[in-house]
C-alpha cells in the first residue's frame, strides 16, 4: 500500500469529525428562514379555534382594506384555481376488501374545519405583524359542531362524524397475520397473559419550525419552493402530480439546511403548498415560518394508539401465539403517509427478536377531531416494541422467571427468519446483544444496587428491552403490493471533475444525520481520495433528478448503497479509460488505494490522472468509450434490513415527590456496518432521549372539546439536559446481508428501544404493571399512594 | 405583537406621569413574562413605559439588620450578590433558581412581585420573610401586597421601587419545578424570624401565594422537621390542572416544606 | 419607529425600528445575522441565546430598543473572522450538534456559562445549567462532553499552551 495515498483516505469506520460542522457552529448554515427573496411578502394563517364547525361565512373585508395587506385567500380561491386535496400516498384496504375512507383535505378549508388549527384563511401581508394584524379582523361565522377528539370514543354510536364518506369515523378495519392458527394456539396454552396498552401521542417538535417560501417566476412560467422538507422530490411529485400547482418541469423544490425533522418533515402539508400556490395569484414570493405554538396546532403528531393483546405460552414460558387489538388515532385528515404507520409499520414488526408461531393483529383507524397522525420517529415500531417488550417482561414476571432468561427461551436463533407476519429477518444476533448489554449495565450487580437505595428511601428497577426494527423500507415491489404509492429506492449520482474531486448528487436529504461526512467518508474510501475532495449535493430538485429522501433510517442502507452502485460504474468506466492509457487490457487493471495499476507490474496511473484523461478524451477511442467520467445509479434493496438490541434502563423513584431520575441507561445495538461510530452514537443518544420523553414526560393533550391543552413549551414537556443521564453505548455486529455495505440503519433504534425499557424499569421498582406512558411524577406518586392505601388495609 | 409606543423615562415621576397619563400603559421591566405574553398577543397594551434607565432601580444593600433590594435588580444580580448571600442566603438561592441563567440575567425582583404570577419565586420570599414593598407612594407589608392571582395592591400609577427584606435567624426554599415550564409547581419559604416562624407556599395555592399557618404554627414551636412530619395541607383551596392534582400539590407543599427547612437548619 | 444605536459583534450599529421589533427580529431581519434562531415563543428553547453586555439573554425575549446603547454579540462575533471560539472547536470535536439549529444558543450559553462559573465544569453543573436550552437531536450526552471539553480550553492556562 502507498503509504502517502492511504493517509489521504477515511476509511469507512472511522469516527472522523464532521464536514458540515464548520457552518453550524458559526451562525452560517442556511435554514429555509433564513433566505429572502426580493419582494416577499409575509404569510399568516388564520386557524379555526374550534375542533369542529361549519363555517357559515366568512367575512374578509375589513382585514383586507389594513395596513401592508396584499392578499387574503381562502378555500373558495383554491377551489376557484382548482388546487387539488393534499393526499395520502399508502393504500390501505380493509378486511372486507374495501379501500380506506380518505376525506377530502383542501389546504383551506372549504365549508368545515376539522380540529383546532385547521386552515380558514391565509392573510399575505408586507410583514408578518400587519398580517396577523388582519387576520384578527376577519370575521368569521361558525356553526360550532360536537366534536369528538378522545380515540377511545371516536367509533361509539352516536360519536360525531368527521367525513361523510367515513362512516363510524373509521378510515379501514385491517388485519395481519392467521387469525385461525393464533386461535388455535391460545386454545393449546397453559398462560395467557393479557395487556392493555395506550402509546401516548407526541409531538415531534424538531427545534427548527417548518417554514416555506413559494417564488413564481412569471418570465419562465415556473414556481420554485423552499422549504423544510425531508424529501424534496416527493413534495414536488405530490403538488405536481396530486395537488396540481404545476408540472415537475416548473417546480423546483429546495430543501436546504434543515433543523430536525423526526418524520415531521416528510409530509406535504397545507402551509407549503399555498405558499407555492399564492406566489403566483398574489405575484409576489410568499414566506411563511411556523411558530411554536403553530407547530403543536399542526405538525403530524405521532404513535396515538389503544391496544388490547394477549400472549399464548406453553408450560415452559415458550411463546406460542400472539394476539392484537389495536385501535389508531389518524387525527382529522390522512397525512401523507399516515395510513401505513398503524399497518405495515406496526404489525409486522410484532414478532420482535421472538420466535412466535402464530400472530394475529387487528387495527382499526379512525378519524378523531386532532392533528393528523403520521410517522414520528420509529413511525409504527416503537408502538411494536413498546407492546412486545411489556407484554413479554409482563410474562417473564407472572411466571416467576428472569426478565433475560424468558427473552433468551424465546430469541429467533437461526436466520433466515420467517415471521407470521411478512417480516424475512435475514441476520441477527440477539443474545449476543443481550450479553454485552447486561454486562454493560451490570445486571448482575442491581440487586445490591437496589438494596442500598431502599437504604436512601428510594425505590429502584432496571428494565430490559430488546427491540427489533425493519428500515430501509423495500423493495420496491413488495410496498407496491402492500399499497404504497411510491417505491423506496434512492438514487445517487457520482461526478468525478477533471481534476479529480468528486460531487456526490444524493435523493438522500440531511437534516442532522451527517450525510456530508458519512457519504464523503464511503467516496474518500472507495476512490482512495481525500475526503475534503468530495462533497455531497443533496435537497434541490433541480440539482439531485429524483430521490425518496431520507426517513425510516433509510439513508445509509439506501442511499449509500446507489452511491456503492454509481461508484461500481465510475470505476468500471475509469478502468477501460487507464487501461487505453497504460496500454493494457481492461482486464489486467486492478483499482486499489487510490491508483489504477496493471496486475503483476509496476507501472500505475493515479485516479486524478485518470479522471482528467477522462474529458481530455485523447487516450482512448470515443467511439468506444464516451468522454467523460460521471455515472448514475438507482438501487432498490432487497429486503427490508433488521437492526436490533438491546436497551437497559435503570431508575431510581422519589416516593415523596413520585420522581423518576434515570441513574444508568445502556445501548448496546447491532446496526451491521458502521460507517462512522461517533454519527451512530450521536444518532442513539438522539433516540433514547425521545424514548426516554415518551416514558416519562410527552404526551400531547386534548380537552374533551378538541381544545389543545399542552400547545407549548410551557405545558408540553421537553427532555432537558437535566433529565437524561450520559449513556453507556455499545455496538454487536452481523452484517447485513442484504445490501453490498452490509449496513442495517441507526437513526430510530433509541426511540423505538427506550419506552419499554424505562416503563419496565419503573413497573418492577413500583411493583405494579399499571403504568401507563407519560409516567409524570404526578402519576407515579398517585400509584404509590393507591399502592400504599391497599397495603394498609391489608394490615 | 400588537403595536405599541415605547416609553423609556428617565426619572421616576416622569414614569409615574406617564403612567397616570397614557391610554392603556404597561410597565416593562425585565420583560421576561410581558414580552412571552405579548408575542401571544394576550395583552394589548397602548404603551410600554420601560423602567431600566431610571437611576437607582437597582441597588443592593443592607438596611439595618435587613436588605433593601431596588425593583431592577436582575435575579442573577440578586443571586451572585456577596451582600445577599450573607445575609440573606436563602433569597441568594431562590434567586438562582429563577427561570434558566438567561431569563436570570434579565427577570427583575419588580417585574417578578407587580406581576405575582401564582408560579412565581419571589412572592414567596417577600411573604415568607415579611417584607415590605415600597412604592413611589407608599410602603406595603408583604401580607397586604399579594391579593390574588395575578393581583397586587398596587394602584394604577403606582411603582414599585424596591423590596426591605429583613433578615431571618434562618431561612430556606425550596421548590418542585414544572416539569414543563419549569415556574414553580410547589415552592416553600420557611423563614425563622425575631417574631415568629412564616411559611409562604408559592405554585400550589388556587388564590397564589399564601401563607401556610398550621405549619408555622407548629414550627414556632419547634424549628424542627418532626414537628410538620404529621402535618398535611388541606388541598380544598390547591390547584388542580394537567400537571398535577391538588391532592399531589399539597403533597409537594408539604414535601418542600421540608426541604426549605432543612436548608434553613444547615 | 424609534431610533436605537446598539454594538452588534464590535461594529456600531443606528437604525429606526418598530417598537415592537423584537432583538432576535433585528438581528435577523435588519442586520441579516442569521446564526441566531428561533425555536419557540414561550422563552424556553434558548436557540436565541446572544450575548447582551457580556451576559446570556433570550433575544426572543427582549425588544431591540431595550437593547439600545448595549453591546450584543452573536454566534457569528463570537470569535475573529476565520478562526473558531474554543466553544465552538469543542462542539465540533465532540459531536456536540446534529442538525445544528439549537448550536449557536448552546454554545452562546455554554460561554456565557464559563463565564459565570469557571473553566472546570462537571457533568450535574452543565446540565443544571443548560435548562433554558432544548436539543432534539443529541439527547444532550455530546453536548454535555463539548461544554466541558470547551470550558476547560477556555482556561487561559490552557489558552496560553495553544
Amino acid at each position: 500500500m502507498n503509504a502517502n495515498t492511504a493517509s489521504n483516505v477515511t476509511p469507512i469506520g472511522a469516527a472522523v469529525r464532521r464536514k458540515e460542522d464548520h457552518r453550524f457552529i458559526t451562525g452560517k448554515g442556511r435554514y429555509t428562514d433564513d433566505l429572502h427573496r426580493p419582494g416577499e411578502a409575509q404569510a399568516y394563517f388564520l386557524r379555526s379555534p374550534h375542533a369542529h364547525a361549519r363555517i357559515r361565512s366568512l367575512d374578509t373585508a375589513e382585514a383586507a382594506a389594513m395596513p401592508g395587506v396584499v392578499a387574503i385567500l381562502t378555500g373558495a380561491e383554491l377551489a376557484e384555481d382548482k388546487v387539488g386535496d393534499l393526499i395520502c400516498g399508502w393504500m390501505i384496504h380493509s378486511v372486507d376488501g374495501s379501500p380506506m375512507r380518505m376525506g377530502s383535505h383542501p389546504a383551506l378549508a372549504k365549508d368545515t374545519v376539522r380540529y383546532v388549527g385547521d386552515h380558514v384563511a391565509v392573510v399575505i401581508a408586507e410583514t408578518l405583524n400587519q398580517a396577523k394584524d388582519a387576520a384578527a379582523a376577519i370575521a368569521v361565522d361558525y356553526e360550532v359542531l360536537p366534536a369528538v377528539s378522545d380515540l377511545a370514543q371516536a367509533q361509539a354510536e352516536g360519536a360525531p362524524q368527521l367525513h361523510e364518506v367515513a362512516p363510524r369515523n373509521v378510515v379501514f378495519a385491517w388485519e395481519l397475520g392467521d387469525k385461525d392458527a393464533t386461535d388455535t394456539a391460545f386454545a393449546n396454552a397453559a398462560h395467557v397473559i393479557p395487556i392493555d396498552v395506550v402509546n401516548n401521542r407526541l409531538a415531534p417538535n424538531p427545534i427548527e419550525p417548518r417554514a416555506a417560501i413559494g417564488d413564481y417566476d412569471s418570465g419562465d412560467d415556473a414556481f420554485t419552493l423552499w422549504t423544510t422538507s425531508q424529501n424534496p422530490h416527493l413534495a414536488r411529485l405530490v403538488l405536481s402530480a396530486f395537488v396540481g400547482i404545476a408540472p415537475e418541469n416548473k417546480l423546483r423544490v429546495i430543501a436546504p439546511d434543515v433543523g430536525g425533522g423526526f418524520g415531521s418533515k416528510i409530509f406535504i402539508y397545507a402551509e407549503e403548498t399555498v405558499c407555492a400556490w399564492a406566489s403566483k395569484r398574489v405575484g409576489r414570493p410568499v414566506k411563511w415560518t411556523c411558530d411554536r405554538s403553530e407547530a403543536f396546532l399542526c405538525d403530524a403528531h405521532g404513535r396515538d394508539h389503544i391496544t388490547h393483546a394477549e400472549l399464548a405460552l406453553d408450560p415452559a414460558g415458550r411463546i406460542l401465539g400472539f394476539r392484537v387489538k389495536t385501535t389508531a388515532n389518524m387525527g382529522a385528515y390522512l397525512s401523507t403517509f399516515a395510513s401505513s404507520i398503524p399497518t405495515y409499520l406496526y404489525a409486522t414488526l410484532l414478532s420482535g427478536q421472538y420466535d412466535i408461531p402464530a400472530i394475529h393483529c387487528h387495527v382499526d383507524a379512525v378519524y378523531t377531531n386532532t392533528a393528523p397522525v403520521d410517522a414520528y420517529r420509529g413511525a409504527g415500531r416503537p408502538e411494536a416494541t413498546f407492546l412486545v417488550e411489556r407484554i413479554v417482561e409482563i410474562a417473564a414476571r407472572t411466571l416467576k422467571m428472569d426478565s433475560a432468561a424468558f427473552r433468551r427461551l424465546n430469541f429467533v436463533t437461526s436466520f433466515p427468519h420467517q415471521t407470521p407476519v411478512i417480516m424475512n429477518y435475514d441476520a441477527g444476533d440477539y443474545a449476543a446483544s443481550l450479553d454485552k448489554a447486561l454486562e454493560l449495565a451490570d445486571y448482575a450487580g442491581f440487586p445490591a444496587r437496589k438494596t442500598e437505595a431502599e437504604r436512601r428511601g428510594k425505590l429502584r428497577g432496571i428494565g430490559l428491552s430488546n427491540y427489533i426494527e425493519a428500515c430501509g423500507i423495500a423493495p420496491s415491489a413488495a410496498v407496491g403490493s402492500l399499497g404504497a404509492g411510491v417505491g423506496l429506492w434512492e438514487s445517487a449520482e457520482v461526478r468525478v471533475n477533471p481534476t479529480g474531486n468528486v460531487e456526490v448528487l444524493t435523493g438522500s436529504h440531511s437534516h442532522g444525520q451527517g450525510h456530508e461526512t458519512t457519504f464523503a467518508q464511503l467516496v474518500s474510501s472507495r476512490l482512495g481520495i481525500p475526503m475534503d475532495q468530495v462533497s455531497i449535493v443533496h435537497g434541490d430538485t433541480d440539482k439531485v433528478q429524483f430521490g425518496m429522501g431520507t426517513y425510516g433510517s433509510r439513508s445509509g442502507a439506501v442511499g449509500m448503497s446507489a452511491i456503492v452502485k454509481a461508484l461500481d460504474k465510475v470505476e468500471a468506466k475509469a478502468k477501460k479509460i487507464a487501461a487505453h492509457m497504460l496500454e493494457a487490457a481492461e482486464g489486467d487493471i486492478e483499482f486499489k488505494d487510490g491508483r489504477f495499476s496493471v496486475a503483476g507490474t509496476d507501472r500505475w496511473l493515479g485516479f486524478a490522472e485518470v479522471a482528467l484523461n477522462a474529458y481530455v478524451a485523447h487516450k482512448f477511442p470515443t467511439s468506444e468509450i464516451e468522454p467523460g467520467l460521471k455515472e448514475g445509479a438507482f438501487y432498490d434493496p432487497t429486503n427490508f434490513t433488521f437492526p436490533a438490541g438491546c436497551h437497559v434502563c435503570e431508575v431510581e423513584i422519589d416516593p415523596d415527590t413520585g420522581v423518576t431520575q434515570i441513574v444508568n441507561f445502556t445501548a448496546v445495538d447491532d446496526f451491521g456496518v458502521v460507517i462512522n461510530p461517533m454519527i451512530v452514537e450521536g444518532q442513539v443518544h438522539g433516540g433514547i432521549a425521545q424514548g426516554v420523553g415518551q416514558a416519562l414526560m410527552e404526551s400531547v393533550h386534548y380537552d374533551a372539546d378538541g381544545q389543545l391543552v399542552t400547545g407549548s413549551f410551557m405545558d408540553y414537556t421537553m427532555p432537558r439536559a437535566e433529565n437524561l443521564p450520559s449513556f453507556r453505548i455499545g455496538l454487536t455486529q452481523t452484517r447485513c446481508p442484504s445490501n453490498p455495505l452490509g449496513i442495517k440503519g441507526c437513526g430510530e433504534a433509541g426511540a423505538i428501544a427506550a419506552p419499554p425499557a424505562v416503563i419496565n424499569a419503573i413497573t418492577m421498582a413500583l411493583g405494579t404493571e399499571d403504568v401507563s406512558m407519560p409516567a409524570t411524577p404526578a402519576k407515579v406518586w398517585q400509584i404509590i399512594q393507591a399502592w400504599r392505601a391497599v397495603a394498609q388495609a391489608a394490615e | 405583537m400588537y403595536a405599541f409606543d415605547y416609553q423609556r423615562p428617565s426619572a421616576l415621576d416622569e414614569a409615574v406621569a406617564l403612567l397616570r397619563d397614557l391610554d392603556e400603559p404597561k410597565v416593562l421591566a425585565g420583560g421576561q413574562t410581558l414580552l412571552p405574553t405579548l408575542k401571544q398577543r394576550l395583552a394589548q397594551p397602548g404603551s410600554l413605559v420601560d423602567l431600566s434607565r431610571i437611576p437607582g432601580l437597582s441597588g443592593i444593600e443592607r438596611r439595618g439588620e435587613g436588605l433593601f433590594i431596588g425593583a431592577m435588580a436582575r435575579h442573577a444580580q440578586v443571586a451572585t450578590s456577596p451582600l445577599v448571600q450573607e445575609v440573606i442566603p436563602a433569597l441568594a438561592e431562590l434567586a438562582g433558581m429563577i427561570g434558566d441563567p438567561a431569563v436570570r440575567n434579565r427577570g427583575t425582583l419588580g417585574g417578578s412581585i407587580a406581576n405575582n404570577d401564582p408560579t412565581a419565586d419571589y412572592p414567596a420570599a417577600c411573604l415568607g420573610l415579611g417584607a415590605s414593598i415600597v412604592t413611589n407612594a407608599r410602603t406595603l407589608v408583604a401580607d397586604d401586597f399579594f391579593t390574588g392571582l395575578f393581583e397586587t395592591a398596587l394602584g394604577e400609577d403606582e411603582l414599585v421601587v424596591g423590596v426591605e427584606f429583613p433578615a431571618p435567624a434562618r431561612a430556606g426554599y425550596a421548590k418542585f419545578r414544572n416539569p414543563a415550564s419549569r415556574y414553580a409547581m410547589a415552592g416553600a419559604f420557611v423563614a425563622q424570624m425575631a417574631d415568629g416562624v412564616r411559611v409562604a407556599i408559592t405554585g400550589a395555592g388556587q388564590g397564589g401565594v399564601f401563607r401556610w399557618a398550621e405549619a408555622e404554627e407548629a414550627l414556632h414551636a419547634d424549628f424542627r422537621p418532626e414537628s410538620i412530619a404529621e402535618l398535611t395541607l388541606d388541598a380544598s383551596d390547591i390547584m388542580s390542572d394537567l400537571h398535577g392534582s391538588a391532592d399531589y400539590r399539597a403533597q409537594l407543599v408539604k414535601v418542600m416544606t421540608l426541604r426549605a427547612l432543612v436548608a434553613a437548619l444547615r | 419607529m424609534t431610533s436605537i444605536s446598539m454594538t452588534v459583534n464590535g461594529r456600531p450599529i443606528s437604525a429606526e425600528v418598530e417598537p415592537r421589533t423584537l432583538l432576535v427580529e433585528f438581528l435577523r431581519e435588519n442586520l441579516h445575522l442569521t446564526g441566531t434562531h428561533v425555536g419557540c415563543d414561550t422563552s424556553q428553547c434558548g436557540a436565541c441565546v446572544v450575548h447582551l453586555d457580556g451576559a446570556a439573554v433570550k433575544s426572543c425575549t427582549m425588544l431591540a430598543v431595550q437593547a439600545d446603547g448595549g453591546a450584543v454579540t452573536t454566534i457569528e462575533g463570537l470569535a475573529p473572522a476565520g478562526r473558531l471560539h474554543p466553544m465552538q472547536e469543542a462542539f465540533r470535536e465532540h459531536h456536540g450538534l446534529q442538525c445544528g439549529f439549537c448550536t449557536p444558543g448552546m454554545i452562546m450559553t455554554a460561554v456565557d456559562m464559563v463565564a459565570r462559573l469557571g473553566t472546570e465544569l462537571d457533568e450535574t453543573t452543565i446540565r443544571e445549567n443548560l435548562d433554558g436550552n432544548l436539543c432534539r437531536c443529541t439527547g444532550y450526552h455530546n453536548i454535555v462532553k463539548a461544554v466541558a471539553a470547551g470550558a476547560h480550553a477556555m482556561n487561559p492556562a490552557a489558552l496560553a499552551a495553544e
